[in-house]
């Protein structure tokens, strides 16, 4: 089937199978490998996107589903140049050792932030307790988001 | 890798589509989807054709209309949890859709999906059962609706129909009630070791409140139809206070046929059943007083 998705602004049109999950779309259709492929079963949110503006674990999404619709990568976070201040924060402060769980981590971090400018540490560790990672205890991604949050670039939350 | 088998895709525009649709036989609803692609990967579901029905908006509702609340099938968890917090009502709606996954997922997984999935550790089943809440089936000559208490045949089995979906869930709303979820899980966003949900509608006055009605719903400890009928009755006319939740929740746990598998052994959520009933009518009971 023919399927016609806008990621990042761009519209990508292409023939796929029907069973086509939406992670291997915009990996191996798009070359677009900064989403990650973790566990495989809804549980790590290494693969978190924005699908129509709210995350979803790309793994548990068929391609077909974001026929028509608009999905936001990581790739996306940055602008003109400039990081997003998630990604500003995880470097100032640590946020990331192996880096595979980073891309769900800011998607899901960017999608709280807009929605709750200022969350306390128990917010952003209920946000992210979808999501794994292995190597920092949490901690730095928790201080991360709240860099960010008290980072906001000009025009953002 | 995991792969789904190969599967057709359709996209209803309308429920009358969706249902002309689904009179294809092997024909299974998507909407959140977060249940069933995860089956397909594991090809232990490997429907031919999916319906997707996403775009139904007019199913994704939530309101109170006199007497009830009604819930449309496409409502998603967070609308719901979002709902029940912001009304500070349906206390049991705001604890189970707090524990149901976690908050990406709540995102999108459906309610209507949570209960079609019939997974017998499934949090809403308990809360909608609890709660005697009914659903309403929608086929190409109508409605027809069933008490959720019937709704669930089995492990992964309901009522519905070929060329029938779940269109809604309808809650009755009754003054001087309150409820309570309780749940135990090994982490977040795992299933229940086990759960339990209370409905409880108090008389009587604060000083001595004695028990008009009592809805208790069990989650993955094998109580048919999701139900603690045995202590419901029992608690019927009874005076409200940890004296009789207590004897419900033993009546609960005696009365339910857990499993032993990787989640405890059998004499835990037996342990777990009689404290998480007993917590639930507690809450409840003090959440109706209070309101």
């Amino acid at each position: 089937m023919r399927v016609a998705v806008t990621v990042n602004g761009t519209e990508y049109a292409r023939e796929v199978e029907p069973r086509l999950l939406l992670i291997h779309f915009l990996r191996d259709e798009l070359r677009l490998t900064g989403s990650h492929w973790g566990c495989d079963t809804s549980n790590c949110g290494s693969c978190v996107v924005w699908l129509d503006a709210k995350p979803v674990k790309s793994c548990t999404v068929l391609a077909a589903m974001a026929d028509g619709r608009a999905v936001r990568t990581v790739e996306d976070l940055e602008t003109d140049g400039q990081l997003d201040p998630v990604q500003q924060g995880f470097i100032e402060c640590h946020g990331l050792q192996c880096g595979f769980c980073t891309p769900g981590m800011m998607m899901t971090a960017r999608w709280l932030l807009d929605h709750h400018p200022d969350p306390s540490e128990a917010d952003i560790r209920e946000a992210i307790s979808g999501q794994l990672c292995r190597c920092t205890g949490y901690e730095n991604i928790v201080r991360s988001v709240r860099w960010a949050a008290k980072h906001p670039r000009a025009g953002q939350p | 890798m995991q792969v789904p088998s190969q599967v057709e895709y359709e996209r209803a525009t309308s429920v009358d589509h969706a249902l002309t649709l689904l009179s294809r036989p092997d024909t299974r609803i998507v909407a959140g989807g977060h249940s069933l692609i995860p089956m397909m990967k594991l090809r232990l579901a490997s429907p031919e054709v999916l319906v997707d029905i996403n775009g139904l908006t007019e199913l994704a509702f939530i309101r109170c209309d006199g007497d009830q609340l009604r819930i449309g099938a496409l409502a998603r968890h967070a609308d719901l949890l979002d709902w029940a917090v912001a009304g500070e009502h349906f206390g049991i709606f705001a604890d189970a859709e707090r524990v149901v996954a976690d908050p990406v997922v709540r995102l999108w997984g459906t309610v209507g999906g949570s209960l079609c999935q019939a997974d017998p550790s499934e949090d809403l089943s308990a809360a909608f059962a609890a709660a005697r809440a009914t659903a309403v089936i929608r086929g190409r000559h109508g409605d027809r609706t069933v008490p959720v208490r019937e709704f669930h045949l089995g492990p992964y089995e309901t009522v519905i129909g070929p060329g029938e979906l779940l269109a809604e869930v309808r809650v009755p709303v009754r003054p001087g009630t309150g409820s309570a979820y309780e749940k135990v899980a090994r982490r977040v966003g795992d299933w229940s070791v086990a759960a339990a949900g209370a409905v409880l509608r108090l008389d009587g006055g604060p000083d001595k409140p004695v028990i008009a009605s009592a809805g208790i719903g069990l989650t993955a400890v094998g109580a048919a139809h999701f139900v603690a009928a045995q202590a419901e009755e029992f608690l019927l006319g009874r005076v409200a206070g940890t004296e009789s939740f207590a004897a419900a929740g033993r009546i609960a746990a005696e009365h339910c046929r857990p499993v032993a598998d990787q989640r405890g052994p059998q004499d835990y959520k037996r342990h777990l059943v009689a404290e998480l009933t007993l917590r639930a009518l507690r809450r409840a009971a003090a959440r109706a007083v209070s309101r």
